[in-house]
């Protein structure tokens, strides 16, 4: 079927992996605009520095919940390190790219992941800005797309 | 990665189907009519019969002399020349100001922002909550210098028909020159311009079952917009160019075959909508119908489902073999949510979740009850995926960000 997507998105999009809630989470994080229409809420369990477990739920378009969805697969079982190492450009990669309108939600992808990994520094008492950076407001680098 | 074999078609305000018919006379006009209807033989005279005869049938469909149809290159170029041959020829009297209403389709809005930078002054009437443009509002937004004023005759995002009838008096009243951009209500509702009043109307072919690429604009006699394509002395010397001999022979057929048994048509749609806005509101919670039921398309459904975005939905709905469209088709390039249900008041997340089911004559009952099923199958299922929906309380959060 013609498709805007590549199969993989759209393989993520009708069976994304690890959706859902994570009750004993120890990071959530939750990125995005209502405007962009995107919003993307992410759950990590991490211990010993391992990202144990890691769940989400996203409001947003077939882009957004692939996204998201390959951002889980790509972490888990990851260390900390390594997460934080995780991009944007690498997931859309994975995905076998999106089209150019799409590519700011693989932006959010990333930074629902370094949102979350903040919230699990702060809940340890430690400053996560020195460790996962400035996490910018709201969304970025959609070029104005969403026309903000 | 459409995982059933059929198609249900429920876009008809997208495009629509040509009709068998239509594709015939079309053909016959393409494949014997080789003549350019200007020229002087009896080849040429062939493809000017196509001409004329496609131009009476548009005529008589909707009420008015065949030499007061102007056949364009599609809905947007009938709005265009509308609105900027107006414009240009009543700012010689002073007259720079133009009224049009906030959710009208790009081709107004976009040719309004154009006149805009060229100086002129434009007001965009508000929309009432249940979608509709207020004959009051255009009174009071009429000055001395107004040009123009138009209104689309029906929304074509949320179908709403608008009190054209009474808009146009309003402008009699003030000697003010009016149109409608009717390219949702031509072939879809009752059109007579007498009854109606107005001085310019636009159509588009395609959304009747016509070809795409042929539209036109009525013009009442003794309005005289200033020529948008200036060149051959086609069309009356009003609007140049080499016709599309098989375009007009197709729209002319449509629209003979559209505005026919009408009545019955319209009620075959208006059971498929209601059947389907009464499901949808009864089994889907939070489920939103947007514009009024009343004075509505007899085939448009539009409805929000809070807590998802609306391409989720647009693809579940592909794979399931259902074509339909998250507002306008025009705007699926952009992110922005719709400027129609923005208009009457739909907060920014809600007019994301939004969905728009068009049915056409072909369509069946039982492709409403596939669609209703699909959908209370999918809404559910992608709820549960969102963050905006809160799965234990079945109802929405409240959105923000730093909470």
């Amino acid at each position: 079927m013609a498709s805007m997507y590549s199969e993989k998105v759209m393989d993520h999009f009708a069976h994304p992996r690890n959706v859902g809630e994570l009750p004993d989470a120890n990071g959530v994080g939750e990125v995005g605009n209502p405007k962009c229409g995107d919003i993307m809420r992410m759950y990590l369990k991490i211990e010993n520095g391992i990202i144990k477990d890691v769940k989400f739920l996203t409001f947003g378009c077939g882009a957004a919940i692939a996204t998201s969805s390959m951002a889980t697969e790509l972490i888990k079982g990851k260390s900390i390190e390594e997460a934080l190492k995780l991009t944007n450009k690498a997931v859309v990669e994975a995905l076998d790219g999106l089209p150019p309108i799409k590519v700011h939600c693989s932006v959010l992808a990333e930074q629902a992941v370094k949102a979350a990994l903040s919230d699990y520094y702060r809940r340890q008492g430690i400053d996560p800005e020195p460790i996962v950076g400035k996490l910018e407001e709201d969304c970025h680098d959609c070029n104005g797309a969403c026309g903000i | 990665m459409r995982i059933v074999e059929k198609i249900v078609y429920l876009d008809n305000a997208a495009t629509t189907p040509v009709a068998p018919e239509v594709l015939e006379v079309v053909t016959k006009a393409l494949s014997g009519a080789c003549g350019n209807p200007s020229s002087h033989y009896s080849v040429g005279y062939e493809a000017k019969e196509f001409v004329d005869t496609g131009r009476a049938q548009v005529a008589k469909a909707i009420n008015c002399q065949p030499g007061e149809i102007f056949f364009t290159g599609c809905g947007s170029e009938a709005d265009n020349w509308a609105i900027k041959g107006t414009a240009l020829k009543l700012a010689k009297k002073g007259k720079k100001h133009l009224i049009t209403s906030q959710f009208e389709h790009h081709a107004v809005l976009h040719s309004m922002k154009a006149l805009e930078r060229e100086g002129f002054e434009v007001t965009y009437l508000p929309i009432t909550s249940d979608g509709f443009v207020r004959p009051e509002d255009v009174e009071a937004a009429i000055r001395p210098d107004t040009a123009l004023v138009t209104v689309m005759m029906a929304n074509n995002e949320i179908g709403t028909i608008q009190p054209i009838k009474e808009i146009a008096a309003v402008c009699k009243k003030h000697g003010v020159w009016c149109h409608t951009d009717a390219v949702q209500a031509v072939g879809a509702i009752p059109i007579d311009v007498q009854d109606l009043g107005v001085d310019m109307l636009s159509m588009s072919g395609h959304k009747f079952n016509a070809p795409k690429g042929i539209g036109a604009l009525y013009i009442r006699r003794g309005i005289l917009p200033y020529n948008l394509i200036d060149g051959g002395g086609q069309e009356g010397r009003r609007r140049a160019g080499t016709e599309n001999v098989a375009g007009i022979a197709g729209i002319g057929k449509a629209l003979e075959m559209a505005t026919g048994h009408l009545e019955e048509k319209m009620a075959h749609q208006r059971e498929l909508r209601d059947y389907t806005i009464n499901r949808i509101l009864k089994n889907i919670p939070l489920a939103r119908l947007n514009g009024s039921w009343e004075n509505r398309l007899p085939g448009n459904v539009n409805i929000s489902f809070p807590g998802l975005e609306g391409e989720t939905i647009l693809l579940d709905l592909d794979m399931h073999g259902i074509c339909a469209s998250t507002g306008s088709a025009c705007n699926s390039d952009s992110l922005d949510p719709s400027h129609v249900l923005l208009s009457i008041g739909l907060p920014e997340e809600i007019g994301h979740g939004s969905m728009r089911f068009t049915f056409g004559p072909q369509n069946t009952m039982e492709e409403a009850e596939y669609l209703c099923q699909t959908l209370e199958e999918i809404i559910p299922r992608r709820r549960a995926m969102s963050c905006m929906w809160l799965q234990n309380e079945n109802t929405v959060r409240d959105f923000n960000l730093k909470k």
